[in-house]
């Protein structure tokens, strides 16, 4: 093992590396690009025993990478925002020919307007295509959770391709200490890819990806999918207990904070839980009940432990970092869906939608959005969900609009 | 020719008599494209893995049923070149890696349609031909998006009715130039067939499965049911599509071009025009004689430029 200080990009690269991945179907995009870069650097270096193919598009890039995985390779790929939403075809396509392989996401806010910062409405756009999705808060987690990644999407129970998400910015190109284990110690964990049954050769003939008609066959693979989604559940369990004795570091699929005693906690995904932590280690200095329910695994959905995180709870600030126009923040109405009707369980969900595009969310705004949703639990009212912004922010924005409006008149004239 | 002395194909008599390709698949009577998988199919043989894009031909594998006695792959319509690549590049890291023997190896044979080939999926055939990626692409040229109805597709002929041309003077545009684009790339081998002409088809099927890189095969598809004919006339038609000059069989290899079969008196087009639904307008209820001279004079064209070449 050594300890670097190293980004959370070149961390998922680590984690490509170090599970031995065999093919990269890649294509450049911010910002992911610094993946496929260190990987190439690897490769070129002979330090890499694997084949990087720069395909069109990523389109493409993820055909080829369900293929090469229904063929019996290891499989590694990574994309970002427009690029994940270009494949998106492929994305929804993989899964049912039940050929495992990884892809990271880095998280970056969908057109339009364009933008390069994070948020999470392109990753939650593949929420529902049966990849299994591990979201990661640090640098250490992204090594890991690839790892993690390709031993559940991998297991026979499972056979699903899963996708590990990180924060673009905030983890792609921020600096933290990760420890980097060996490639030995790894292989103890993660053994060689077992393509089982799926794998073209001559001699075994397979067909994968054909059609069924009716819509009776049709469901029974689905219901296949997702029962196998499901039973990810079980096997994260396993995969995540044999990963601490094995590595030291526990990742639980729903991590809490200070949750424990709260009456308050805050609920979200991403590198962003960073911040609320530390508001909550603020607000229990100032006395305050309030902890932290991060999901890390939000495919397969973790009803049960988020039901145990939350039972008793007064309230909960769910903060999306996406928004679902016309409806709100998708983490809010997936909760809502798990809760309701059960025992004991917060009256109160308050809705946040804030971060999109990178914006930050200010220590202040935490502690307001605890200070709403205690008042709405006085009250037995839920708020109508709230879009952070400041009225600073709504100034800067007036003012960029007068320079818009003024150089249009400019034009005119 | 020279090829003639290396091929085994020189008459009808030494076509395999096997078939591989099984029978009872949903396509329509008659469908040329069929024709030419299965002749196709027979010379490549089974140590094969078919990458498809949405078209006809992926009726082929319906649960729990193939023709194939090898592999299949169904992509997207826009990415069964990349899913070749896929397929090869997973097929070599373990042959490198003695994980597979050389003789468990496949040919990697992409199978899609015109709309596919010419349109949605060019650019991931650009950029698997750019590669150099080892493997074959048989196209069914069947001059529309059939599967869906018989729309235009850029490969669709000028003048033609489409379930999206349906004016008096047909489809407006004319059909693209696949060869040359393919050509342009100066890939292993690019070779137009059609199934009436089984023998060059064989041929150049031979060839294309002795060479290595990237290998594209487009085979005119006559299309009953898109083309508006009674099946029964596939053969003719397919014949008159040569006959005319409509169709060029040629191949380019090493950077040269080849007629393998030129019509020693052309037929005028609109023999093979007149036989089928799709160009009826053209005939009735008055002959349109500019849109009619217009497909002539493209033949012409062609031909002579062919000859000015070859002289
Ligand atoms: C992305 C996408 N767009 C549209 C379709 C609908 N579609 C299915 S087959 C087809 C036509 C394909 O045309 P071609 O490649 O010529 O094959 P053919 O149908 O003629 O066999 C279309 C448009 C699809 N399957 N996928
Ligand atoms: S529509 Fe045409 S190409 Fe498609 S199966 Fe029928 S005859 Fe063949
Ligand atoms: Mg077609």
């Amino acid at each position: 093992m050594t300890r670097a200080l190293i980004t959370g990009n070149a961390a998922a690269a680590w984690g490509a590396r170090l599970a031995g991945a065999e093919y990269v179907p890649a294509f450049p995009i911010t910002p992911q690009t610094e993946i496929i870069e260190t990987l190439a650097g690897w490769i070129d270096a002979g330090e890499m025993d694997c084949r990087l193919v720069t395909l069109e598009s990523e389109h493409s890039m993820l055909t080829a990478a369900g293929a090469a995985a229904s063929t019996g390779v290891r499989v590694f790929s990574a994309t970002s925002s427009q690029g994940l939403l270009y494949g998106m075809e492929m994305i929804y396509a993989a899964p049912g020919n039940r050929a495992p392989f990884v892809l990271v996401n880095v998280s970056r806010g969908i057109q339009t307007p364009v933008t390069l910062e994070p948020d999470h409405n392109d990753v939650l756009a593949t929420r529902d295509s049966g990849f299994l999705q591990l979201h990661c808060a640090t640098c250490q987690e992204v090594l890991d959770s690839t790892l993690i990644a390709y031993r559940l999407a991998e297991d026979h129970r499972v056979r699903l391709p899963a996708l590990v998400n990180l924060d673009g910015f905030y983890l792609s190109f921020t600096r933290e200490p990760v420890d980097i284990p060996a490639r030995t110690e790894v292989e103890k964990f993660l053994p060689p890819f077992n393509p089982e049954t799926t794998r073209f050769h001559a001699g075994e003939p397979v067909s994968q990806g054909v059609v069924v008609l009716g819509g009776a066959y049709y469901s029974y693979f689905r219901y296949e999918q997702h029962l196998a989604a499901q039973r990810a559940l079980e096997v994260y369990a396993e995969v995540a207990a044999e990963f601490e004795q094995e590595f030291g570091r526990r990742y639980d699929a729903v991590e809490t904070y200070r949750s424990e005693d709260a009456e308050i906690v805050f609920f979200m995904i991403g590198s962003f839980s960073t911040k609320a932590k530390d508001a909550v280690d603020r607000l229990r200095e100032a006395g305050q009940a309030v902890g932290l329910v991060r999901p890390r695994l939000l495919r397969p959905y973790p009803a049960e432990a988020l039901r145990r995180a939350l039972a008793g709870k007064q309230g909960v600030v769910v903060i999306d970092q996406n928004l679902s126009m016309g409806m709100g923040g998708v983490l809010h109405g997936e909760l809502a869906g798990a809760l309701y009707g059960q025992p004991g369980m917060p009256p109160v969900l308050a809705s946040f939608i804030g971060g999109l595009g990178g914006r930050d969310i200010a220590a202040e705004e935490f502690y307001e959005m605890v200070e709403v949703t205690r008042k709405a639990c006085q009250e037995g009212v839920t708020p109508p969900p709230r879009l952070l912004y400041t009225a600073d922010e709504l100034r800067q924005m007036r003012k960029l609009q007068a320079v818009a409006h003024a150089e249009r008149r400019e034009d005119a004239a | 020719m020279k090829d003639e002395a290396i091929t085994v194909y020189k008459h009808m008599k030494d076509l395999p008599s096997s078939r591989l390709l099984g029978t009872g698949t949903p396509m329509c009577a008659g469908c040329g494209g069929l024709l030419a998988v299965h002749q196709a199919y027979d010379i490549l043989g089974e140590k094969t893995v078919f990458v498809n894009a949405a078209g006809c031909m992926t009726l082929l594998a319906v649960y729990p049923y193939t023709p194939f006695r090898g592999s299949w792959l169904y992509t997207a319509m826009a990415s069964a070149p990349a899913g070749a690549q896929g397929v090869r590049d997973a097929l070599d890291i373990q042959l490198a890696k003695g994980r597979i023997q050389p003789e468990e190896d496949l040919q990697v044979v992409v199978l899609t349609g015109d709309g596919a080939a010419y349109g949605m999926g060019l650019s991931s055939t650009s950029s698997a031909i750019e590669h150099g990626l080892d493997f074959i692409y048989l196209c069914y040229d069947n001059e529309g998006y059939a599967n869906t109805g018989q729309q235009s597709s850029p490969a669709t002929p000028h003048g033609a009715k489409t379930a999206t041309s349906t004016g008096a003077q047909g489809f407006g545009g004319h059909k693209k130039d696949l060869f040359a684009i393919w050509a342009a790339h100066r890939p292993a081998y690019v070779a137009t067939v059609i199934a009436t002409e089984p023998v060059d088809l064989a041929r150049k099927i031979e060839k294309a499965k002795n060479l290595k890189g990237p290998r594209l095969i487009i085979a005119l598809s006559p299309c009953p049911t898109g083309w508006d004919f009674d099946p029964q006339e596939t053969v003719e038609i397919g014949r008159l599509a040569v006959k005319t000059g409509m169709w060029p069989l040629k191949e380019y290899e090493n950077g040269r071009v080849t007629h393998t079969k030129v019509p020693p008196q052309r037929a005028p087009v609109e023999e093979y025009l007149e036989r089928q639904g799709r160009f009826a307008h053209l005939f009735k209820p008055e002959r349109n004689e500019a849109v009619l001279a217009e497909i002539q004079a493209g033949v012409d064209e062609y031909w002579a430029e062919v000859e000015k070449i070859n002289d």
